[in-house]
């Protein structure tokens, strides 16, 4: 008797957890009480590739592009982080960084550190040549 | 039939760019529409073929003037720290005085570009590694900022850097703590300009400075190491830098 009452507790509980589980994604989401990434393009246009590839494999193209560009001198644009940077710079700051940097939004997003910027410029150089 | 067909075709094909590559190549006995020897497609791997190089004449070199300094200060985004004694060098004014004779020299001394780096057989990581053509550079993405680099090099060429920067040349990544020296201006070389110094000496007027590919006959700077003397700085370590002295 009282082995059951405590199977059907356990199992109530169980139940519960399961449909909390599932509808805390949906309120969490649906109340906007997550924040996040805000992605500003500036300027429209295709990328070197498409979004989602984009979303998984930018770091890859990155790594691969900075070795052939360092020890071979190969410097083609397409998946060149200074490129990168020159399309998706803010319009406002100028920068990939920031609080709605095209970058670090969603790189604060996700939680992965980003440790190009230490070195590479943020910003794109300037018409007039000279750096921001 | 369809055999023959593509024969025929493929026959054409290469009829069509054998003339073509000939055409591009050399319209006339010298006179050539594709200049093969500079120049080199951004995809194009740098080759082992040539040797970058540098040919300072100290006659030439004034004393006290920085140009050069100040041009790979401006290319490069070397600004001061507000710590001269620890702020990166990549090329320096180096004053010499023959004692016996009075002969007084100014050279500029940057990072000589051995062809058997000490940098680079120290390194641990591989960082400090030296380019098909040459030019010797630390890969910052492998650089643990030990310093054996700059301990192993005879020429004082390699700072680290102490602090973290900003605002760096979108072609000039540096940061802190990792060690960096003069890179040729790889960048520049890389889209057949030359080095910022060079280019800055050249417009002032003075002339002290030659860059080019050694190993091409037909440059400037090959002709001239082959026709006047010029040293290395301790060419007894037999390094055999790229950056040569006339008039040392």
């Amino acid at each position: 008797m009282n082995d059951d009452g405590f199977k059907a507790c356990t199992g109530r509980i169980a139940r519960a957890i399961c449909l909390l589980a599932l509808i805390l994604p949906v309120l969490a989401f649906g109340s906007e009480r997550v924040p996040k990434p805000v992605i500003e393009i500036a300027k429209p246009g295709k990328c070197v590739e498409d979004t989602a590839t984009m979303r998984r494999e930018h770091p890859d193209m990155l790594k691969h592009q900075r070795d052939l560009t360092m020890h071979e001198g190969i410097r083609t644009r397409t998946h060149s982080l200074k490129v990168c940077v020159a399309c998706h710079a803010s319009p406002k700051t100028g920068s990939v960084l920031g609080q709605n940097g095209f970058c670090q939004s969603c790189h604060e997003y996700a939680s992965v550190r980003i440790d190009c910027f230490n070195c590479h410029a943020s910003k794109p150089r300037l018409a007039s040549g000279g750096t921001p | 039939m369809s055999a023959d067909t593509n024969d025929g075709l493929s026959r054409r094909g290469f009829l069509a760019i054998s003339a073509a590559t000939l055409g591009g190549v050399m319209l006339a006995p010298g006179i050539r529409l594709i200049e093969i020897a500079a120049g080199r497609a951004p995809d194009q791997p740098v080759s082992k073929r040539v040797r970058w190089g540098l040919l300072i004449d100290t006659n030439k070199c004034a004393p006290g003037c920085d140009d050069c300094v100040k041009a790979c200060a401006t290319e490069n985004g070397l600004t001061s720290t507000g710590h001269p004694r620890t702020d990166a060098q990549w090329i320096r004014k180096v004053e010499l005085k023959d004692m016996r004779t009075g002969r007084a020299s100014s050279v500029p001394v940057m990072c000589q570009h051995c062809e058997h780096p000490p940098c680079v057989e120290v390194c641990p990581t591989g960082a400090s590694f030296k380019r098909a053509d040459g030019i010797v550079l630390v890969d910052r993405h492998i650089c643990i900022g030990c310093r054996y680099c700059m301990m192993a090099c005879p020429y004082k060429a390699r700072s680290i850097v102490f602090e973290a920067i900003t605002g760096q040349n979108p072609d000039v990544p540096r940061g802190n703590g990792c060690a960096e020296a003069c890179t040729l201006c790889v960048h520049r070389v890389d889209r057949d300009e030359q080095p910022a110094c060079v280019e800055a000496c050249t417009k002032a007027g003075h002339n002290a400075m030659v860059f080019g590919d050694l190993n091409d006959p037909q440059s400037e700077i090959a002709q001239r190491v082959a026709k006047y003397a010029s040293t290395q700085i301790r060419a007894d370590f037999r390094l055999n830098p790229g950056v040569r002295y006339q008039g040392l």
